[in-house]
């Protein structure tokens, strides 16, 4: 008797598990496959030890002092002899070279001009081929790529490396610049998400309080900035924007200044134009929230004797709270990944991280940095979404 | 009336598009009264309700609370409790915060607001429940905190909009009790808007009938029901036999459509060979072997504490009436042949009908 | 029953999987360039006519770029790509990780056929492009001759534009600075010539906007937003053709560079490929490219065969090249990193 209704719930939950199958199949290969990976580079180190697997060993054993032994060095230029002219000696070039400005171009002229007979001198031949084999800091550069897992690109990503006695010091102050970008990207998208919040939460409350027949043509005008392609968006703030731009003009012809403004190219384009393209995702929320309270809750406040204004800070706000938490989280998060925007309208100190993941992995394939500062903005993202939570949780119990 | 604490004053409602939602509306509301504005939805009762409360201007007329015209003051201002059809309690306060907001816009004393707090929860018994927050209590619970919270400022007037019209019957019944209860302990004004006859006709002093922006009747329930001045609210207000005809005398003989006559009471002056609608109760109507006009049974339907007999007249009229279920004699059968009869007292000539048309009515 | 429904849908999924292959080995041959004007005239003369005689037809796509998108796509062995045109730097890293065929020189009339800077054992030069100063002759009457005019802002008020990154900036930078064409690298590959560069730099760093399209430096002159850029010459001249614009490009210290065609490894139409790029450096084929896009053609002879009255807007004209500089790949395979690194620390300052 109890067994039958338990086996026909049951059943039809295992049929829709196998229909979600498909999707959750499709998801894990293309989006957290590749993600897993791609932070997994970030401390990962195997190029080296891939090409060169023993010197690679033999130089993680070497104390660090004047230059390594002999040992390691016949070991090198042996397995440099094999490694030429493969893919393998590449990928090592180029990984020393993220160590070294230069390496690259040393060890693949090295690989060529390396004469076949044996050496009695290998530190001295070397020496011979390029001085810098006879800088401990090259060597220092190897030990510290020598792999298999390295903490050198977290440390890069934090503006900071390994010096040629293995402590962790600052990048020189002319190089330092992941960790004012992250400050940056954050900034931004903070000013960004508060710029939204409050362009926003009129113009949700008004759709949300007009009829359907006004307020659905309206939703519609507050999605097209988000249906259109960035490149035509962009354009289009160009024309307004420039010197001699639309925005430009009125604000002379008004009096408002005798000068252009300089509107784009720099930290306001970029905030204008991130606000304009993010804007619907803070008035989608807020709105849905908004057509759930109604009219009713400010009316009894107000019939309660509350003046609009305090009705709307005690009873409206807190009630539109969800609204603007999801909406909030929705642009800030949003807003940390871009970086065609503030390519295309920024200037030089407007770039955010998401530009330099996109440079390490397309540009220099430099994929451990891009997987380190991937991480570190997905941490940043994760400790804001915590803090998000955890504060929304408490002010929902104290409220 | 003697004393007018609330009064429309020729008011009228216009909104855009020329809808009249309200028409020259007269009425006077005394202090401690119990008036119901009733009618179905699009009467204007609510804009009416709205209008006091501040949330709709007048398009014409004014409103008069305690002699002081009300025009210009906000509704935060009028000092008017409302309770709401949705209760509009704030989720995200307790059900003490949610009762001493008034107060605490009000700025009240701290030691006060607990006061009033508590004596407001136990006036609703709702003592032990000043913790929770709204979404943890039951439909009624929730509508008696509303109640509680529009109270608790201690309010001359109170407004409410169809309050009770979420809850399953039971529950409603037993709210309608307790507020006419509230209400008479605590001798506040309350004017409540109900589409709901029964509910009008259980709970309030007096009546207001509300139909297309304008007032049909007002009156005590009594009067409304024993004495309806329209046939509309003979229709709306309770059940009725309607059959329509021609004013014969001034006497009141009623030449029915169909070539049948019967004496009637006048409910206003009707011109002598005007068209008029005669409106019987169903418990008003006699069934007999003997006396009366000749009726054929034609459906017995059982209704637990009374039983619903429909017959057809000779001329064709159909005709109901409501006997206590005990007292239902057993020749009253399918297809029996009887005779109805009634008091011509009970019998009411009120206004013509458009249309009319008894068969509709009964079924 | 749902066992069996299950076991269906994943037979139509492997299915599927197993059809994917099928789908790419009957692909059409694939060339990918850079979009926008240049390969539209590439269009007109490599595609068209190939197809046309060959019967082989040709699927387009663009691209901006990036060895990493490259390296991506041959280490997944989905190569729906065969011929793409690469700049030099992608084409020396990829050509040293194995990302591409090797070229048969002898199939393509020999190396000596072409400019030096065009051979490579995997690539051939396809054109040969100029980033130099420009102006809008309509707005400066006496325009500037070098980049010692481009940082001379009371001569020459008004904002510059220049490439954001470091390529080609510091170059300029340093020539700015009396450094003379031959010696720019030289100097770069020393810390104290870096600093230089960025020194320099400062001078004008508030007058500066940065491009990261090559259709905006056009547009900024057009706008008036900058009274100079640093420029791709082609786009220039064409803007003149084509806009009617007086816009000049100075060709003392501009920088020019070689992109080059290639065929990704594993490309299923290698031998269709290899006979398009033939196709595409071919003299009388080439010789048609530089009237169309303004950027120089590789093949010698083609060079020659040229249009005489477009032969003065190229990166190839004797006369051109005697100022100019070769951009240095080597140096900029090695530095390319670090040198951006220190550039977007610098601009952000």
């Amino acid at each position: 008797m109890v067994r039958q209704p338990i086996s026909r719930l049951t059943r039809p939950r295992f049929a829709a598990w196998l229909l979600v199958l498909p999707l959750f199949l499709f998801s894990a290969a293309t989006f957290v496959v590749p993600i897993v990976m791609m932070l997994a580079r970030s401390v990962q180190d195997p190029e080296l030890s891939r090409a060169f697997p023993q010197t690679a060993r033999l130089v993680a054993q070497w104390d660090g002092r004047d230059l390594p032994p002999a040992a390691v060095m016949n070991s090198f230029i042996a397995e440099l002899r094999a490694a030429r002219g493969t893919e393998g000696l590449s990928f090592a070039a180029n990984r020393l070279n993220s160590e070294i400005s230069g390496f690259r171009s040393m060890l693949l002229r090295t690989a060529r001009t390396l004469p076949a007979a044996p050496l009695d001198d290998p530190a001295a031949a070397l020496a011979r081929i390029d001085p810098r084999w006879g800088e401990r800091s090259t060597w220092a550069a190897m030990r510290r790529a020598s792999g298999p897992l390295t903490d050198g690109f977290l440390l890069a990503a934090l503006d900071r490396q390994r010096n040629d006695d293995g402590a962790i010091v600052r990048v020189p102050e002319e190089r330092a610049v992941f960790v004012s970008v992250l400050i940056r990207t954050l900034w931004i998208s903070a000013a960004v998400t508060a710029f939204c919040l409050v362009l926003g939460y009129p113009v949700a409350y008004l759709i949300a309080s007009l009829p359907a027949k006004i307020a659905n043509p309206l939703l519609v005008l507050v999605l097209i900035p988000f249906w259109t392609s960035v490149l035509v968006r962009t354009t289009a703030w160009v024309v307004l924007l420039q010197r001699d731009g639309l925005v430009n003009g009125l604000l002379q012809r008004l009096g408002f200044t005798d000068q252009p403004l300089a509107l784009i190219y720099n930290r306001t384009g970029v905030l204008i134009a991130m606000v304009h393209v993010l804007l619907p995702l803070m008035v989608l929320p807020l709105y849905s929230v908004m057509k759930g309270i109604g009219r009713a809750p400010m009316l009894a406040a107000m019939s309660l004797g509350a003046r609009p204004f305090e009705a709307f800070v005690r009873v409206y706000l807190p009630q539109s709270a969800a609204g603007i938490g999801a909406g909030c989280l929705l642009v800030f998060i949003s807003a940390l990944g871009y970086y065609v925007t503030p390519e295309l309208v920024g200037g030089g100190g407007d770039q955010m991280i998401s530009y330099f993941i996109a440079f390490y992995t397309n540009r220099t394939t430099n994929w451990g940095l891009a997987g380190a500062l991937s991480l570190i903005l997905l941490l940043a993202t994760g400790l804001l979404y915590v803090a998000y939570a955890r504060l929304s949780r408490s002010s929902a119990a104290s409220a | 009336m003697t004393d007018r604490f609330v009064v429309f004053d020729g008011v009228t409602k216009t909104f855009a598009g020329g809808v009249h939602a309200v028409r020259d509306l007269n009425l006077d509301i005394a202090r401690g009264e119990f008036v119901t504005f009733l009618g179905p939805s699009g009467s204007g009762k609510t804009t009416s309700l709205m209008m006091l409360a501040g949330f709709e201007t007048p398009s014409a007329g004014s409103i008069l609370l305690d002699g002081r015209p009300l025009d210009r003051l906000p509704p935060y201002h009028r000092g008017i409790g409302m309770v709401f059809q949705s209760y509009a309690l704030f989720p995200h306060m307790t059900v003490a915060e949610n009762i001493a907001f008034p107060l605490t816009v009000r700025r009240r004393a701290k030691a006060e607001i607990e006061d009033a707090v508590k004596q407001a929860l136990d006036l609703v018994q709702l003592s032990a429940m000043g913790g929770r927050r709204p979404a943890q209590l039951s439909g009624g619970q929730q509508q008696r905190v509303a109640l509680a919270r529009a109270l608790v400022f201690k309010p001359s007037l109170v407004l409410m909009d169809e309050p009770l019209g979420a809850l399953d019957r039971q529950l409603r019944e037993r709210m309608q009790i307790e507020i006419k209860h509230i209400h008479a302990r605590l001798g506040v004004t309350l004017v409540y808007v109900t589409h709901d006859q029964g509910e009008a006709l259980t709970m309030s002093d007096r009546i207001a009938v509300f139909r297309d922006g304008g007032l049909q009747q007002v009156g005590t329930p009594g009067e409304v029901y024993e004495r309806p001045l329209t046939s509309f609210v003979a229709q709306f207000v309770g059940e009725s036999n309607q059959f329509g005809g021609t004013l014969g005398d001034a006497a009141g003989m009623v030449e029915l459509d169909g070539g049948w006559r019967m004496p009637a009471t006048l409910a206003h002056s009707i011109a002598a060979g005007a068209r008029t609608t005669v409106s019987i109760r169903p418990e008003r109507i006699r069934i007999s072997r003997d006396d009366g006009a000749p009726a054929t049974v034609q459906e017995l339907i059982y209704h637990g504490d009374h039983m619903r007999v429909v017959m057809r007249l000779e001329s064709g009229h159909a005709v109901f009436a409501k006997l206590l279920t005990g007292a239902v004699p057993d020749w009253v059968r399918h297809g029996a042949q009887v005779r109805v009869s009634w008091d011509g007292r009970d019998a009411r000539a009120l206004d013509a009908l458009p249309n009319h048309r008894t068969e509709e009515k009964l079924r | 029953m749902i066992r069996s429904l299950g076991m269906r849908a994943l037979a139509a999924l492997s299915l599927c999987a197993l059809m994917m292959p099928g789908a790419a080995a009957a692909r059409d041959l694939t060339v990918v360039g850079w979009g926008g004007s240049s390969q539209a005239a590439q269009r007109q003369v490599y595609y068209g006519p190939f197809t046309a005689q060959t019967r082989i037809p040709i699927q387009e796509d663009s691209w901006s770029g990036g060895l990493g998108v490259l390296r991506t796509r041959v280490q997944a062995g989905n190569v729906t790509w065969d011929v793409v045109q690469v700049e030099a730097d992608e084409l020396q890293i990829g050509c040293d990780e194995g990302l591409f065929e090797r070229i048969d020189w002898a199939a393509m009339g020999g190396r000596d056929a072409f400019m030096p800077e065009a051979v490579s054992d995997c690539g051939v030069g396809a054109v040969a492009w100029t980033v130099g100063l420009a102006y809008d002759g309509a707005r400066l009457r006496e325009g500037p001759a070098s980049w010692a005019d481009f940082w001379d802002l009371q001569r020459f008020p008004g904002q510059r534009t220049l490439r954001r990154g470091p390529k080609y900036t510091l170059e300029i930078a340093l020539m700015s600075d009396g450094v003379p064409p031959s010696e720019v690298y030289n100097v770069l590959r020393t810390p104290a010539g870096v600093d230089r560069a960025f020194r320099r730099l400062d001078q004008i760093k508030p007058n500066i906007i940065w491009w990261t399209a090559g259709a905006q430096p056009g547009q900024l002159l057009a706008s008036g937003e900058v009274a100079m850029a640093a420029a791709y010459t082609s786009r220039m001249y064409a803007a003149r053709r084509d806009d009617n614009r007086d816009l000049r490009v100075v060709w003392n210290g501009s920088i020019f560079a070689v992109d080059f065609w290639v065929v990704l490894r594993g490309s299923s139409n290698r031998d269709n490929a290899m006979r398009f790029i033939q196709f595409a450096t071919r003299p009388e084929n080439q010789s048609r490219f530089p009237t169309l896009a303004f950027q120089g053609a590789t093949n010698l002879q083609a060079a020659r065969q040229g249009e005489a009255a477009v032969a003065p807007s190229l990166a190839t004209y004797p006369d051109n090249m005697r100022v100019s500089v070769p951009l240095d790949v080597e140096f900029w395979v090695d530095n390319i990193e670090e040198l951006t690194q220190r550039f977007n620390a610098w601009a952000a300052r």
